[in-house]
Order: structure tokens, then C-alpha cells, then sequence
């Protein structure tokens, strides 16, 4: 299967195998006007299946998100047609209105216009936790 | 630099002594600390009752000269109109010189902190933290025993929504030699996220169990808690379960002659008013010297923040 190469815009690669739905959620790709592709299942040399996001347009992403939702993954920037810059996203020590305390005892529930941040408190088990609560996120 | 308190890991272990060092010195010149905040003022921001913790930081301020305003429950603050705790936090900032509120939502503390341009104490934050009980705790223990090593602490009751236990496990757990003994309901136990990030990933050693008498004879401190009306969203698990354990005087034959008995306060039927004269029972000591403890907090984050 062939996908055109973009001339300026982001490819999103390496994203472990069905987490590519999850980032296109999570990064609002749904809004933007632009070519975006999914591609799933993709051959990988390493791990055997990957999935790629490219994006036609140079906007700018959520590099937190990224590295949240699958730590690892390659953002490529690519300007007329050429790479420009290649980054491996790790998981961000903080996260800010990415996910959202769910917990009602939160003040996160009811304080207006609160930000919801998340700190990480365990990275080799990846373990999120809500700044104010302290509840794991899910 | 302003600093508050908002969890009892906020401070170190040497900064614990510190506290537990002034409060001794507290209680053993109190002339000596009388004038101390004098034109200084703390504000009690209550969102929900409390009488004791209220009172204790009221008479702690009160004590060290300085002066106290503030509220006792939402329904007299702004609150009630809708404002937010930020808002709030930075208004107070321009009358009083430390803030201690107690709020239902967990995380209000930390939110005020962020907002306040003076110390904020956290004064209990719904089911989340309660430090300065700790800092109470912990003055009881150094005094009754002497130490805060070497000890096997029996934590007995609600110990799935008991912040103190959580707090005194969290502040305990860094002193050498700390073993527990947790004994509760099955549906009350310790939530294994609090045992796996205290106590396993930190090689605490510790026991569950839901047999109170058996492990008695083993415990140099026996923290009873109240299973919590207010932590429940169904009455019928409340009912069930708060009369799980009542210490009598019958629980207590096995158990050391210098066992410490302690308890946050209040207590519903936890305690029989029947041990309340064995010279083990240390749960009024524990109010006084919370008292003594947040006078200690007050003069440290008001030298710190460079309002004395």
C-alpha cells in the first residue's frame, strides 16, 4: 500500500501497533482540514507492526500527548519534502489538560477554570496521578 | 520564599525534628513564645465543620500573640456565591499573613497554595491529607516513646479512607526500623497503591490482618480510627461496618505496659470511655500537643516566607 510523501508537514512514526487512534483522539486530528493518514499495521522492522501518522500541514502537536500515549515514537518534520527534524518523544513529566480527573471528590470537579494537570510518578510503570487528588489516571 | 504545607512529604525528616524540637521547646517555655506572632494573622478557612482542628490552630495563633479571622463553613464565606477557592485564596492573601484551610474537595489546599501569595496550611482536605494531624502524631510518639525508630505500629480501623493512616504510614515509613501491622475489615483495608508505593517499593515490612487481639501483644503504638460517615456513599456499607472494631479494656490484656494508644479524634464508640484513665490512653495528649505542633508549623513558615 502506497501513501504519498508530504512535502511540508509531520509524520508521527513508530506508534506501537493500534495506538494510532488513540493519538489521532487525543491530538484533535480530527479538526484540521488538511491530508492526515492513519496507517495501520504498517511492516516494521523492529517490532514487526507499527502504525504512521502523516500530516499534510506543518501545524503544531502536542508533543506530551505523544509521548503519554505511546513514549518512543519518532515525530518527523519534513519541509519541502525534505527532514528537517526527528524527535523520540518520551513520557512528559507533567501532563496539562491532556487527560482529566475523573475523581468527584476532586477539586478538579468543581473549581472553574482549573487546569488538569497530571504528574508522573512512576515511570517504569507509567503511572499518571492527578496533581491535586492524587487518583491515578486510567 | 513563601512555604506551605500541604502534604506531610512536603517536609524532611530533618525538618520534622525541627518541628518536633520547637514544639518541645514550646511546651517547655511557653513565656518564650508568647509574643512571638504579635500583629501577625492567621485566617481558618473551614468549607466544611471542624471543631477540633479549628480550634487547635485558633489557640495555637492565639498563643504565639497573633491574631485569627476567618470562617467556619462555607455557607458564611463567598463560596456560597459561587467564588472559587483561587479567588478566594488571593483575596485572603491581602488580609492575613497565613491561611490554614480545611476543604471537602481533595486538592483545595494545594490550589489555594497556588493561588495565595502567604503560607498555606492544609488543614484536611476531604479523604486526601490531613499533615498537621500527622505533625501531632508524630509529637505524641517522640514524646510518649522517645523515638520515631524501631517501632511496630498497629493501625487499626477504616484504613481504605483514613487520611491520617495514610499520613502517619507516609511520615513513619521514612524513620529506620518502622514496621506496621494493619489490621482492619477486608473492605476497609489499605488500598494497594498506598501499600505499594509506601510500604513494598520502600522495603517497609508490614502485616494485615483483621484480628486485633492476636497481634496486640506485638505493638509498641495501637492507632485506632473511625470508620467515617462522610466517606461513604452508601449508608448501608457505613452501618455495616463501623462498629468493626471497639477497643475494651479486655482487647488490651495482652498488650504491652508501655503500649501507646492514639486516635485522631473524634471517636464515635472506637474507644470505650473505659480506657480513657489507663495511663496507656494517649488520644487527649495527642489534641494538646497538636496544638503544639502547629504553633511550631506557624513560626516555621512565617520566618520562611519572611513575615518574622
Amino acid at each position: 500500500m502506497n501513501i504519498d510523501a508530504i512535502q511540508n508537514g509531520i509524520v508521527i512514526d513508530h506508534i506501537s501497533a493500534g495506538r494510532s487512534l488513540r493519538l489521532y483522539e487525543l491530538l484533535g486530528l480530527e479538526k484540521l482540514d488538511c491530508s492526515v493518514a492513519i496507517i495501520k499495521n504498517a511492516h516494521s522492522e523492529k517490532r514487526g507492526k507499527k502504525d504512521i501518522i502523516k500530516i499534510d500541514a506543518d501545524i503544531p502537536v502536542n508533543l506530551d500527548v505523544i509521548g503519554y500515549v505511546d513514549p518512543g515514537v519518532s515525530v518527523n518534520l519534513i519541509r519541502d519534502g525534505v527532514l528537517v527534524e526527528k524527535k523520540t518523544i518520551d513520557m512528559p513529566e507533567t501532563l496539562t489538560n491532556v487527560i482529566f480527573c475523573r475523581n468527584p471528590r476532586c477539586i478538579c470537579s468543581t473549581e472553574q477554570e482549573l487546569n488538569h494537570v497530571f504528574k508522573l510518578t512512576d515511570r517504569k510503570n507509567k503511572v499518571y496521578r492527578c496533581l491535586y487528588c492524587e487518583t491515578k489516571a486510567t | 520564599m513563601k512555604r506551605s504545607l500541604i502534604s506531610i512529604q512536603d517536609f524532611s525528616v530533618e525538618e520534622l525534628q525541627e518541628l518536633i524540637d520547637t514544639a518541645n521547646d514550646i511546651i517547655a517555655r511557653p513565656e518564650a513564645y508568647s509574643e512571638c506572632c504579635r500583629g501577625r494573622k492567621l485566617a481558618t478557612l473551614f468549607f466544611e465543620p471542624s471543631t477540633r482542628t479549628r480550634l487547635s490552630f485558633e489557640a495555637a495563633m492565639l498563643e504565639l500573640g497573633g491574631s485569627v479571622l476567618g470562617f467556619s463553613e462555607a455557607q458564611s464565606s463567598s463560596a456560597a456565591k459561587g467564588e472559587s477557592v483561587a479567588d478566594t485564596a488571593k483575596v485572603i492573601s491581602c488580609y492575613a499573613d497565613i491561611i490554614a484551610i480545611r476543604h471537602p474537595k481533595e486538592g483545595a489546599p494545594l490550589v489555594a497554595a497556588m493561588n495565595a501569595t502567604i503560607p498555606v496550611i492544609n488543614a484536611g482536605d476531604g479523604g486526601h491529607n490531613h499533615p498537621t494531624q500527622t505533625l501531632a502524631d508524630l509529637l505524641t510518639i517522640h514524646r510518649e516513646k522517645g523515638r520515631l525508630s524501631h517501632l511496630t505500629v498497629g493501625v487499626c480501623g477504616d484504613l481504605k479512607f483514613g487520611r491520617t493512616v495514610h499520613s502517619l504510614i507516609a511520615a513513619l515509613s521514612r524513620y529506620e526500623d518502622v514496621r506496621f501491622v494493619l489490621i482492619s475489615p477486608e473492605e476497609l483495608k489499605l488500598p494497594s497503591y498506598v501499600k505499594k508505593e509506601l510500604l513494598r517499593e520502600r522495603g517497609i515490612p508490614y502485616t494485615q490482618t483483621t484480628d486485633l487481639e492476636a497481634v496486640m501483644p506485638e505493638l509498641d503504638i495501637l492507632y485506632m480510627t473511625r470508620v467515617q460517615r462522610e466517606r461513604f456513599f452508601n449508608e448501608e456499607d457505613y452501618l455495616r461496618l463501623k462498629d468493626s472494631y471497639i477497643l475494651t479494656p479486655d482487647k488490651l490484656a495482652n498488650a504491652r505496659d508501655d503500649l501507646c494508644i492514639m486516635h485522631p479524634l473524634p471517636r464515635v464508640n472506637e474507644i470505650s470511655v473505659t480506657i480513657d484513665d489507663d495511663p496507656r490512653a494517649c488520644y487527649f495528649k495527642q489534641v494538646l500537643y497538636g496544638k503544639y505542633m502547629r504553633m511550631a508549623l506557624i513560626l516555621k513558615l512565617l520566618k520562611e516566607s519572611g513575615s518574622l
